[in-house]
């Protein structure tokens, strides 16, 4: 039974709840549901003359049609879910390294090195691969100098390339949820998996493996949707030959002004990357709540 | 008593022990956790180490099972020498503190994962996992997951993991520290019961000194890296060989002072408060020595009457009752000595006599000097 000042109170607490949810409130709707809606009316309909519109799915249709835009849709997805992979294989060790083995200073300085280039813009740092790696820039010329090449080479625009700077770019994404899982497991499992006639690799696959699950499924989900929607990257180190989505959406909406065809592309992107977390939860048997915790 | 304390009396006599340590030694830095130990475990003994927190056992038992190597000394296990071995190639298995079952895997999983590291066929893993789970009471309990189990039986499945690899030597460190007081009580039982059933060594550390004295054949008492005294339960009780054990082990009244008078191997006490007590020397103790002496408090008598105690041919006391510490059958009463006022514990009889015994109350104790102990000062000073 509640007591009279708890029912007085109760209004007030209600209202009070209102008021700290609205801004989060107000920033769903206002910016993630009303565009998308606007959006999704958008991809939906096909002009038929200037300032006249019909609905109908030819902004899909075209999708189909024209090999470049799946090819590229495809191709995203792929080097997304490899860059995704060799960045789990790269963090993995890092990680262990930091919540296992490092203690104290020499644990928060790791930490700190996986954060440093973080405080840097994106762009920075993808310029400073780019005097890495340009055709006059430091690694070629190095080549030379050491008499390993008779020329320096390009190593901008390959495939390679946007995958480097990829996975470098959402390493610290990886890092940070597998920290996080392997600092929560518990030593002695280890201990008492290896005092039972384990090795390191079955220990790895028996023990740290399922432990670390949520935090490896979390780190894989916002790596590989970062990765999915990056623009800056592929753009830059991938050149004129990055085929990557997110740039067919910016020609679609900036270049050709054909806002329905981006619309319908941003669509497809959603979709995509909905279906790939979706079957990547199915074949790693976690759930998405659960995952969403742990990062 | 000395680091060379060696070989607790084997029951089975010449029988080759399943735990052999020679002058073990492990520095961290200056500090010696373990010091020139050696120890002997005979076959299918339950051996505990018994020693505060800090005193090195745990070190010892990472030494034993492999998790630490000894900076010398060697450690043999069933004969066979273990440096540089690894733990999962050591006939030896460990039941952790927090037990670490695998809680990614059930209970049939858990029990089954050494045999299955060690390739043993399904069929027969499966056979096993079952025969082991009733053999500890928990039949048909494969497909429970590891959080749906009790404390007690948590504790079966740990050691049912490492008892169906029919390992030498079964280590458990402190596996019944995080129960509570009842479930311990009943723990205790059962693990002496499995290590009967079984015939498996084992070697048991605790801080705690019940456990030690009720599960093991034999007992060390460690104490800054060393072994102070090892023997049975009885031993260590009756005939402790340091200060540090007779108040370790048990309760016990500490009476410090000078040698006032020795007879023979009987001393008398003299403390710098005034009370005298007559207590049996362990080791040699000269006139005029500063020596502690040691009285338990079920050893003492109580009485209303003195003439109780002279008829009974004891050294008596007046004490006045300063308070009464009511815990059923462990009942014991405080005393203020009149004359000196020094604090003594006393055993409260079972038979009701002293129910009344009212704070303030006159009373009169007495006791048997041959079995109150009393120690010679290099001892004394060796374990301050």
């Amino acid at each position: 039974m509640p007591t009279e000042s708890t029912r007085s109170a109760m209004p007030y607490a209600r209202l009070m709840l209102m008021l700290l949810l609205a801004p989060a409130l107000l920033w769903l709707l206002g910016l993630i549901v009303l565009p998308h809606v606007e959006l999704g009316i958008l991809s939906l309909r096909a002009r038929v003359a200037p300032r006249v519109y019909e609905a109908s799915l030819a902004q899909y249709r075209t999708f189909i049609e024209e090999p470049l835009y799946w090819h590229t849709f495809v191709r995203t997805a792929l080097m997304s879910i490899l860059a995704t992979a060799i960045t789990l294989v790269m963090a993995f060790p890092i990680a262990w390294t930091i919540a296992k083995l490092a203690r104290g200073r020499n644990k928060s300085m790791l930490f700190v090195l996986c954060l440093i280039p973080f405080w840097v813009s994106e762009t920075v740092r993808t310029l400073g691969w780019m005097i890495l790696l340009r055709e006059s820039g430091v690694l070629p010329q190095l080549l030379v100098w050491l008499g390993l090449s008779p020329a320096p080479i390009e190593m901008l625009y390959h495939d390679a390339t946007i995958l480097v700077g990829l996975v470098y770019t959402s390493m610290l994404f990886m890092v940070i949820p597998l920290i996080s899982a392997l600092e929560s497991l518990d030593d002695s499992l280890i201990e008492a998996a290896y005092d039972l006639g384990g090795n390191g690799w079955s220990i790895l696959r028996q023990i740290v493996i399922p432990h670390a699950a949520p935090g490896i499924v979390a780190g894989c989900i916002v790596v590989f949707m970062l990765t999915l929607g990056n623009y800056l990257t592929p753009t830059l180190l991938g050149g004129k030959n990055s085929q990557w989505f997110t740039e067919q959406i910016y020609t679609q909406f900036i270049t050709r002004f054909n806002w329905e065809q981006g619309a319908a592309f941003g669509f497809l992107l959603l979709g995509l990357s909905t279906a790939i977390v979706w079957a990547g939860l199915r074949l790693s048997g976690q759930k998405f709540g659960e995952v969403m915790q742990r990062s | 008593m000395s680091s060379d304390v060696s070989a607790a009396p084997t029951a089975s006599g010449a029988a080759q022990p399943d735990l052999q340590a020679t002058h073990v030694t492990k520095h961290y830095g200056a500090f010696h956790a373990v010091d020139d130990l050696s120890l002997e475990v005979a076959r299918g003994s339950f051996f505990s180490i018994l020693g505060p927190s800090g005193c090195g056992k745990t070190t010892l038992l990472r030494m034993i099972a492999g998790f630490l190597s000894p900076d010398s000394g060697a450690i043999e296990i069933g004969g066979q020498a273990m440096n540089g071995v690894p733990p999962n190639r050591r006939p030896v298995n460990m039941v952790f503190q927090h037990l670490a079952l695998f809680p990614m895997m059930n209970v049939g999983d858990n029990v089954g994962y050494g045999l299955a590291r060690r390739g043993v066929a399904k069929d027969e893993i499966k056979r096993r996992v079952g025969d082991m789970l009733e053999r500890v009471s928990l039949p048909g309990a494969q497909d429970k997951r590891v959080d749906q189990l009790s404390g007690g039986q948590k504790q079966r499945v740990a050691i049912a993991r490492s008892l169906v690899l029919e390992p030498t030597l079964l280590l458990l460190d402190e596996p019944l520290g995080a129960l509570d007081l009842k479930l311990r009580e009943h723990m205790k039982i059962e693990l002496k019961q499995l290590q009967a059933a079984f015939g498996t060594t084992f070697v048991y550390i605790t801080h705690d000194q019940s456990e030690a004295l009720v599960l093991s054949d034999h007992v060390a008492v460690m104490n800054h890296g060393r072994f102070e005294q090892v023997g049975t339960p009885q031993q260590l009780y009756y005939e402790p060989q340091t200060p540090f054990v007779a108040g370790f082990v048990g309760a016990n009244n500490r009476i410090a002072g000078r040698a006032s008078d020795v007879n023979g191997n009987m001393v008398t006490v003299t403390s710098a408060d005034g009370m005298v007590v007559p207590a049996r020397a362990m080791g040699q103790v000269q006139r005029g020595d500063a020596v502690e002496a040691f009285v338990r408090p079920e050893v003492a008598r109580l009485a209303r009457q003195s003439i109780t105690l002279a008829d009974a041919g004891l050294p008596f006391f007046s004490a006045r009752v300063a308070s009464l510490l009511f815990d059923g059958a462990n009942s014991a009463v405080l005393l203020h000595e009149e004359n000196s006022h020094t604090e003594f514990r006393i055993a409260l009889p079972q038979t009701g006599q002293f129910a009344d015994l009212a704070v303030g109350e006159r009373v009169h104790f007495g006791f048997d000097p041959q079995r109150a102990v009393c120690f010679t000062p290099s001892q004394a000073e060796r374990s301050a």
